[in-house]
């Protein structure tokens, strides 16, 4: 795994490279990479992955992003990453906040995605509930949100978290809060943008996951139009860090199902 | 000597120690006890607060028929401490039925305004009902009231400055304009409703030692009020504020300066001690209990204190506890007695910090109407004049006694 940094819109993002295969993009969940790359390492196996940090998030060099004021932005910030990373299409994957930006983006530019693999996206509103408010828990507490297992949560983060990690969760909360204060984590018009998407789409949720919640897999599976969607029984948020090789053996299976 | 008397409007009907009590998680298992922002308005009685809202209104009355010189408002919301969650409503209804007093808002949190030009439109109307007595005091507004009014912390500060710039320009300059700033943009701006006092009402600042608001309120030559702030930190507040005005071409003097505390009189000690006990009826705190999230959102504080914003709101330091009553009593940041004690201790107070605005914050907690209305009276009639001698003989003039400029461009107000 290789770690380097990408100049797009005047401003840098880090990225970590690894494996070989088709490229795969993943973007992470609005609080960061995780320091277990257990999920990346799976990946590497069948995929170049590039797993960039989001602009602005802790990573990348948070000064340069403060001016980005919603979901668009970060998407095309991250389309034109994609761009001077010389990929024209790519198989893109998105973890929560990240399945979001993914989605995004692959209503601006639906020829870029090979195909796109959302896992438990925020973006559209769920309609009997709502999805967990970030801003009035503190940042520890919402990643553990994330977890069912809460041991599993520990055995990534420590019991305690460092205070470089709590701090790196604040430069997050901080980007997050620009782009998605309100209306909270959805966009009202994405649901008509994503019937342009006409790639093979993969959607994963866990039905306990207690962030978005699982009634929005329905919603997005809709939305869709070349859509299948995995449902994971008693299965949090974090179905990466929880279940990384589950839900690798999900991915590699959805791709073989649709061939590039 | 600008002499103000000042209350928070407590919901006093509210019986913290009988009532069920909201928690919160603040992280790995740490719980967090909640007055404000998610403590439930289940609690919240109108038929007491009818009683309470006149109560206030009377007790203003009386304090304008005593020579008091202003009347200090502020706002809060979803919380039991404070029950003015528009501090425009009580001055506008001051504004017809008091004669005498400034009516000082302390004022209105500019960033939860989603359309200032409504606000520049209220307070001209206040204004002119009040015949020129408005002050209008702008603030950034807690992370609670941020939040309730769901304007994104992370913009708090710039959202402040935009529309403090929307509204002076709403007030000074004729429209029809076009306004296409960052946060806020109109069409047309031309309010048919202008501030008698011109070219606008003064503006005083209120903080808890912010350095960016000192430096800010300096910049602009607008006064600094502390709110509770201790000797020491009110020393700094004056150093900053000091330097930040002599590199923008003026000498600040007691006029720019101001001070809140908590001052409660009665007619012995034993009845001021007992009453004096009310002010801590919240834990001592003045903005309520909360999550700390919510009194510092992400992007609302400043950056110099992100670390222990960091660790408190993970619960790995604790919150900062507001002083202890006789801390308080010791730091001279409130004060209560009989009159002539009170005296006393004020006159330390102004030769310490040389204020030409003084806010007296009388009532508080579940003292009562009966209560309330005999500290406004020995305010009124024993420590005013003694105090307004003594700030004389200190030299300590207010803005109005000094005649001072309403900013760093502008001359004194004068009546249209």
């Amino acid at each position: 795994m290789t770690s380097e940094s990408i100049s797009v819109c005047g401003g840098s993002v880090s990225l970590l490279r690894t494996g070989t295969g088709e490229p795969l993009l993943v973007l992470p969940r609005d609080n960061g990479q995780a320091p277990d790359t257990t999920f990346l390492d799976l990946l590497a196996q069948q995929f170049t992955v590039y797993a960039p940090s989001l602009p602005g998030f802790h990573g990348s060099n948070d000064s340069d992003w403060k001016w980005l004021m919603n979901l668009r932005d970060i998407a095309v910030v991250v389309g034109q990453m994609v761009g001077a990373l010389g990929l024209s299409r790519t198989n893109i994957l998105g973890l929560g906040f990240g399945g979001w930006v993914a989605a995004e983006l692959a209503t601006m530019s639906p020829a870029m995605v090979q195909r796109l693999m959302l896992v438990a996206p925020m973006g559209i509103q769920p309609k009997n509930s709502y999805i967990c408010d970030q801003f009035v828990i503190s940042t520890e507490s919402y990643a553990r949100t994330a977890f069912e297992d809460q041991a599993k949560f520990d055995a990534i983060y420590a019991a305690e978290p460092a205070f470089s990690q709590l701090d790196a969760w604040e430069t997050d909360r901080e980007m997050t809060s620009r782009l998605a204060w309100k209306p909270y984590m959805y966009n009202i018009t994405l649901p008509r943008l994503l019937g342009g998407v006409t790639a093979p789409a993969l959607i994963v949720w866990g039905d306990a996951d207690r962030v978005v919640p699982v009634e929005c897999a329905a919603l997005y599976k809709a939305a869709l139009p070349n859509a299948t969607l995995e449902t994971m029984p008693g299965v949090g948020h974090a179905v990466d860090l929880e279940f990384p090789a589950a839900l690798a053996a999900t991915i590699n299976a959805f791709c073989k199902n649709n061939p590039a | 000597m600008h002499l103000m008397y000042f209350t928070e409007q407590p919901m006093s009907a509210w019986d913290p120690e009988s009532t069920a009590l909201d928690e919160v998680s603040i992280g790995n298992g740490r719980k967090q006890r909640v007055t404000a922002l998610m403590h439930s308005n289940r609690y919240f009685s109108s038929k007491e607060a009818s009683r309470l809202y006149n109560e206030r209104l009377e007790e203003y009355e009386v304090v304008d028929s005593l020579g008091f010189d202003g009347i200090m408002l502020n706002e809060h919301h979803t919380a039991p401490f404070c029950m003015s969650p528009r501090v425009n409503m009580f001055a506008s209804i001051l504004a017809r039925i008091t004669k005498n007093v400034k009516i000082v808002l302390l004022g209105n949190p500019l960033p939860i305004w989603d359309n200032p030009v409504h606000l520049a439109e209220e307070l001209s109307i206040i204004d002119m009902i009040s015949g020129g007595r408005l002050v209008s005091g702008f603030v950034r507004g807690g992370g609670v009231e941020n939040i309730q009014a769901n304007a994104n912390p992370v913009y708090n500060r710039e959202r402040f400055e935009e529309a403090h710039d929307l509204v002076i320009k709403a007030w000074t300059q004729p429209g029809p304009f076009r306004w296409e700033g960052k946060h806020y943009q109109y069409r047309v701006v031309n309010p048919w409703a202008t501030p008698l006092q011109q070219p606008h009402p003064r503006i005083w600042i209120p903080g808890v030692a912010s350095k960016e608001t000192v430096v800010w309120a300096a910049e602009h030559r607008y006064p600094y009020i502390g709110l509770n702030t201790n000797f020491d930190v009110s020393q700094k507040i004056k150093d900053l504020y000091t330097t930040t005005a002599q590199a923008s071409g003026y000498e600040p003097g007691p006029e720019n300066f101001g001070q809140l505390l908590q001052c409660h009189v009665a007619e012995t000690e034993e009845k001021a001690e007992r009453n004096a006990r009310e002010f801590m009826w919240m834990a001592g705190e003045f903005t309520g209990l909360a999550h700390p999230v919510w009194g510092s959102p992400t992007g609302y504080g400043s950056a110099s204190n992100r670390q222990s914003l960091i660790e408190i709101a993970a619960g790995r330091r604790a919150m900062v506890k507001p002083p202890a009553i006789n801390v308080r009593r010791m730091e001279r940041t409130f004060i209560w007695g009989t009159p002539d004690h009170v005296i006393d201790q004020l006159k330390t107070v102004l030769d310490n910090n040389r204020v030409g605005i003084l806010g007296l914050w009388g009532n508080d907690g579940k003292i009562d109407h009966k209560d309330s209305l005999s500290c406004i009276n020995l305010m009124g009639k024993e420590v005013l004049p003694a105090i307004r001698d003594y700030a004389k003989e200190l030299g300590l003039k207010d803005p109005f006694e000094a005649n001072a400029p309403l900013g760093i461009n502008d001359a004194a107000p004068v009546l249209a």
